[in-house]
């Protein structure tokens, strides 16, 4: 089955979370990157398939090895996507303390 | 420019915590809550039954562009004057479930307050769902601006 992929699938995982962080360090081979983990070495070949089709990392090839690195642009887009909950949340905390500081006013 | 109101959700749990400071005295800032014609300013909406104490319960009403009617409602748990509220909120005939909200209002210093909300959802999946919609809905907008412009000038 190929199930379509997005960022936010990518982030689900704690293992793949486990994996940005490291590589956000500095850009490393996938034998580096299992490693850090007691998994075996097909399943974090998976994660950094996921990783790599959702376009959080980036493969660089250097001789024998692929290197991995994380790509910003696409980190962004997940930083972002709480934006505009935010958006809505700070607009109508504005609108409340315009509505009291309206009374506030006409009271004093 | 500083963000005021500020948004936590954590990978793989059920929540949500915002946090806004408010320039106003703790009492306006929880009037701004329990008063019908407050809320009824605020927040855009008719409020059709509002009993700001423990065991009461709430129902809003607002009327979009369109004039379909949508309503909220919810159950309050507890509500204690300048320090929190607990209730319940459900979207009607919407597929979020029921949320469960903790208030938590505190005072700064004469003239400022700040509100605490945790939101908890029946499931990560619901939550994160709530949380894209934005997102989501800011995507379709996008294109539907497109489109109207793609129309008018092919029109």
């Amino acid at each position: 089955m190929n199930l379509r992929r997005d960022v936010f699938q990518a982030i689900a995982d704690p293992t793949r979370r486990a994996i940005l962080l490291l590589v956000a360090a500095q850009s490393m081979s996938a034998g580096a990157i299992a490693a850090n983990f007691d998994s075996a070495r097909p399943t974090i070949s998976k994660h950094l398939q996921i990783l790599t089709e959702c376009q959080l990392l980036a493969q660089e090839q250097e001789g024998r090895e692929v290197y991995y690195s994380i790509n910003a642009k696409k980190m962004k887009e997940v930083a972002d996507f709480i934006e505009p909950f935010r958006m809505i949340w700070e607009q109508r905390f504005n609108k409340l303390e315009a509505v009291m500081k309206k009374y506030q006013s006409k009271k004093s | 420019m500083e963000q005021k109101t500020k948004i936590h959700a954590e990978d793989g749990q059920q929540e949500i915590l915002i946090t806004r400071e408010f320039d106003l005295p703790l009492e306006l800032l929880f009037k701004a809550y329990v008063e019908t014609e407050f809320v009824e300013q605020w927040m855009g909406t008719r409020v059709i039954k509002l009993e700001a104490k423990k065991h009461g319960s709430y129902r809003f009403e607002t009327t979009d562009p369109k004039g379909n009617k949508h309503g909220f409602n919810g159950v309050i748990h507890d509500c204690i004057p300048n320090q929190r509220i607990i209730r319940t909120f459900e979207m009607e005939g919407s597929p979020f479930g029921i949320q469960l909200e903790f208030y938590e209002f505190d005072e700064l210093s004469k003239e400022t307050s700040r509100l605490r909300m945790r939101v908890l959802y029946e499931s990560v999946a619901q939550r994160d769902q709530l949380l894209k919609l934005p997102f989501t809905q800011g995507i379709n907008m996008a294109h539907n601006r497109i489109q109207d412009i793609m129309h008018r000038r092919s029109g």
